[in-house]
């Protein structure tokens, strides 16, 4: 895939152990200035692992994360910080600060990290609120949100500095189909707008097909491969072959087929 | 755990200074402490007094009790019993508040949006911590003063005059500061430890996961604290003596 754009984050040949087991195996990626990686994979195949080596919060056992081509592991603290102010990210689990009100989480990074006064971060805070339809809930506790506000809150904070890189896992697990498509919506506005280079974490194939520009399938702790879309749906590796099938099957295939299927299932 | 302080005290140090959350903190570690405090350094002002008057009687000083109370309060049991009420009340609940932060991956979170939880969340407690132990070490004091004022004159009728007036002349400066350093250096040490064990959960040999981890680890905090002071107590009464 030879692509002009300036590579921003570079993963060689990583390798990671927890324990005795061998989470990632030599894995090699590049993810390219402006564009949109989409990983995807079954679960437990090591997707948020992958992604915590790109955030610094593991360290490969071998290999390389390179960052706008700094080593992440031997890059000074301060260097690290300087890094991860380009980025914006959302957990899998969310991780809002519990002990703060809404408002308070997505402020958090106005608050410490630059100067604004109170009332132009009230002004900043509720337009993120509200592009993540928020409205309303800013005086709640993340215990008194539903998983899928949560992961509103969670973008509305990832997004709220307006980073250079954005780490997604799984940003719209337990949103409604049509919240999700809103959030596909806005992920494409907001990237035409400010040009972040994006990851993301995904289950949600195909849709999430139509915002990548690169599909990368993790199975058995490596990156089986790193295509376009179109060219991931026609592989003819094995492995992405029977992704394809497994996760697109179902709607390519004729009606009768899946009325068996969900027959089987009641069977 | 060395490193981890070195962090924190950096993190005090770097500007910008905030002065909101270290209120926030005095607030919760310092003012919501004073009731225990209060009404330990009350008791503990009396069963001296009690104890010393009975002790004295026999070799009829009773004139010296004003003295006792005072200076076993100012050196030792002030500074000892404050920080031991406060490794109960706050040192158990920041090392449980940055555990679960630790387990939820907040802390995390905080690093990924560059933000310095040394500096983010440790500075203020430990700014807390070393602000708030001398101003409860000088409450419990002077409760338990007035605790072994009521039992000593009130109860026993030492001479009033002869209570203060002994303390007054047996109490030096020497016995204030050694209070006031030990009530730092106790400060200091409930923070240090109670945040580095939370901090460092994930690291826990027994394993710091989940609810049970976190119970855990808060537990073997508090211990590590209490002998932890006592230790201290003891070397720097050594070495100021
Ligand atoms: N901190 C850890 N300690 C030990 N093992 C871990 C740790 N984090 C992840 N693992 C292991 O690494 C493997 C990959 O986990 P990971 O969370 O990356 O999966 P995933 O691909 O994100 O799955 P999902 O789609 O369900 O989120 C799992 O087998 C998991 O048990
Ligand atoms: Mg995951």
């Amino acid at each position: 895939m030879e692509d002009g754009r300036k590579p921003i984050i570079q993963l060689i040949d990583v390798v990671k152990f927890f324990k005795q087991q061998k989470v990632l195996d030599k894995v090699s990626l590049t993810v390219r200035e402006g564009t949109t990686m989409v990983i995807v994979g079954g679960s437990g195949q090591g997707k948020s692992v992958l992604l915590k080596h790109m955030l610094g919060l593991l360290k490969p056992d071998e290999g390389k994360v390179l960052v706008f081509g700094m080593d992440m592991a031997g890059i000074s603290k301060k260097e690290l910080k300087e890094v991860r102010q380009e980025y914006g990210v959302l957990f899998q689990n969310v991780a809002l600060f519990d002990s703060m009100t809404v408002f308070d989480n997505v402020a958090l990074p106005l608050r410490e990290r630059t100067r604004l006064s109170e009332a132009e971060i009230r002004t900043q805070v509720e337009e993120k609120l509200a592009m993540m339809d928020l409205e309303g809930n800013d005086e709640k506790f993340p215990a008194q949100l539903s998983g899928g506000m949560k992961k509103r809150v969670g973008l509305a904070r990832a997004l709220i500095l307006n980073p250079r890189i954005v780490f997604f896992d799984e940003p719209t697990t337990g949103l409604d189909v049509t919240r999700s498509n809103e959030i596909y919506r806005l992920f494409y506005k907001t990237q035409a707008q400010l040009k972040y280079t994006a990851v993301i974490v995904s289950h949600d194939v195909p849709k999430i097909f139509k915002l990548a520009d690169y599909v990368a399938l993790v199975a058995g702790g490596k990156i089986q491969e790193c295509l376009t879309p179109e060219d991931f749906q026609l592989s003819e590796n094995p492995a992405i072959k029977s992704f394809v099938k497994e996760t697109m099957g179902p709607i390519y295939s004729s009606e009768e087929e899946e009325m068996g299927f969900y027959e089987a299932d009641q069977r | 755990m060395g490193i981890f302080l070195f962090h924190c005290f950096l993190g005090i140090i770097k500007p910008p200074y905030k002065i909101g959350p270290v209120i926030r903190q005095i607030n919760f570690i310092g003012a919501r402490s004073l009731f225990v405090i209060l009404f330990t350094g009350a008791f503990t002002g009396m069963v001296l007094a009690l104890q010393g008057y009975y002790a004295l009687r026999k070799v009829g000083s009773e004139g010296f009790l004003g003295s006792a109370v005072g200076l076993s309060l100012i050196r030792e049991l002030g500074p000892v019993l404050t920080a031991l009420m406060v490794v109960g009340r706050a040192g158990s609940a920041i090392c449980a508040e940055i555990g679960i932060m630790r387990n939820s991956e907040q802390i995390d979170a905080l690093e990924c949006m560059a933000i310095d939880p040394h500096k983010y969340l440790m500075a203020p407690k430990f700014l807390a911590g070393i602000i708030s132990l001398p101003l409860l070490t000088f409450v419990f004091d002077v409760i338990g003063i007035f605790g072994g004022y009521l039992v000593g004159v009130g109860l026993f009728g030492v001479n009033e005059g002869a209570y203060f007036q002994g303390m007054y002349s047996s109490v030096d400066w020497r016995d204030i500061h050694m209070g006031i350093v030990k009530s730092l250096v106790f400060g200091l040490l409930i923070i240090w430890i109670a945040a580095a064990k939370g901090y460092f959960l994930h690291y826990e040999r027994s394993g710091g996961f989940g609810a049970e981890g976190v119970s855990r680890t808060t537990t073997n905090a508090v211990v590590l604290s209490s002998v932890t002071i006592l230790v201290w107590n003891y070397l720097i009464t050594a070495i100021l003596l």
